[in-house]
């Protein structure tokens, strides 16, 4: 057994073992990979798509992708966000197939200024989840987040939904960290705007 | 601090890296301005629910036909 070295500070991913051995062709360790981020990749792709049967075929493709190409897997990153980056990437594919009038790209959505500045101050009281019951909550925020940009919407759902670091996502997007911290900006500002029109309650007639 | 500069630190103040200096002018920002202050909270509310409520299912047996059409595509090239 090689001795471990109790200097390095900096645990080892368990995935690199996983991965390690699947290029050495071992099926369960890919097949173990797989059962750890099925779900995540198909929220990823639901997510961005908004629909269920793309989101399926791009988890399929993503995970065949990833096998086919783990030789070029280098390591630099974790596995999870270079899976993450092969789903994001077959994701927007699929919208840009899909829509042929609007724009799909991590790029073009910067020019929407909708809803960057606040313009409700509504405050949210009684909180959301008093207000509505969980499937009528599902749906505003469904319906909420479909309506933003793509773009917009990817760096949120990475990040704020499936908790990538802002550095991760940055490498998920190929974009930079600024570019990911503005743009994550927006999609909180623009989800708030959006959402307060149903949880808004106007301070009207209450002292102040 | 103005309102732009408090938009301006609101990724970081979520994210928590922003600076003890910024952080306590962001807190004096939103206990004078009601506007910011309502728009740091339901800024908050707002990643909260989202984070909170799984808006897609995925069902025993989607992941159960998921899994199984993954792992027949992944097969070693023989």
């Amino acid at each position: 057994m090689p001795a471990i070295q109790s200097t390095v500070t900096e645990e080892i991913h368990p995935d690199v073992a996983l991965v390690a051995r699947a290029k050495d062709g071992d099926t369960a360790a890919f097949e173990q990979l797989v059962r750890q981020y099925e779900r995540q990749i198909f929220r990823v792709a639901q997510h961005i798509t908004q629909n269920r049967e793309d989101a399926e075929d791009i988890t399929q493709d993503a995970f065949l992708k990833a096998y086919e190409k783990l030789d070029q897997f280098q390591g630099n990153s974790k596995f999870s966000t270079w899976l993450v980056r092969i789903a994001v990437n077959e994701s927007l594919m699929r919208l840009r197939k899909r829509k042929t009038s609007k724009t799909v790209s991590m790029d073009e959505d910067v020019q929407t200024e909708e809803g960057s500045i606040p313009r409700d101050f509504a405050e949210w009281r009684p909180n959301p989840e008093q207000l509505y019951g969980q499937s009528e909550l599902s749906h505003i925020l469904r319906k909420t987040i479909q309506g933003l940009p793509p773009g917009f919407r990817t760096v949120f759902t990475l990040r704020d939904i499936e908790n990538l670091s802002t550095e991760e996502t940055a490498e998920a997007l190929g974009l930079s960290v600024p570019a990911v911290k503005s743009r994550l900006l927006r999609a909180r500002l623009q989800l708030r705007e959006r959402l307060s029109r149903h949880f808004g309650h106007k301070k009207e007639g209450l002292p102040a | 601090m103005t309102c732009t500069d408090f938009l301006s630190q609101l990724t970081d103040y979520f994210d928590g890296q922003i600076s003890p200096e910024l952080l306590e002018e962001v807190r004096a920002h939103t206990a004078t301005c009601s506007h910011c202050e309502v728009v740091l909270d339901t800024t908050s509310k707002t990643i909260a629910v989202y984070r909170d409520h799984e808006l897609y299912e995925f069902s025993p047996e989607l992941r159960d036909r998921l899994h199984a059409a993954i792992m027949a595509k992944c097969s070693p090239k023989t």
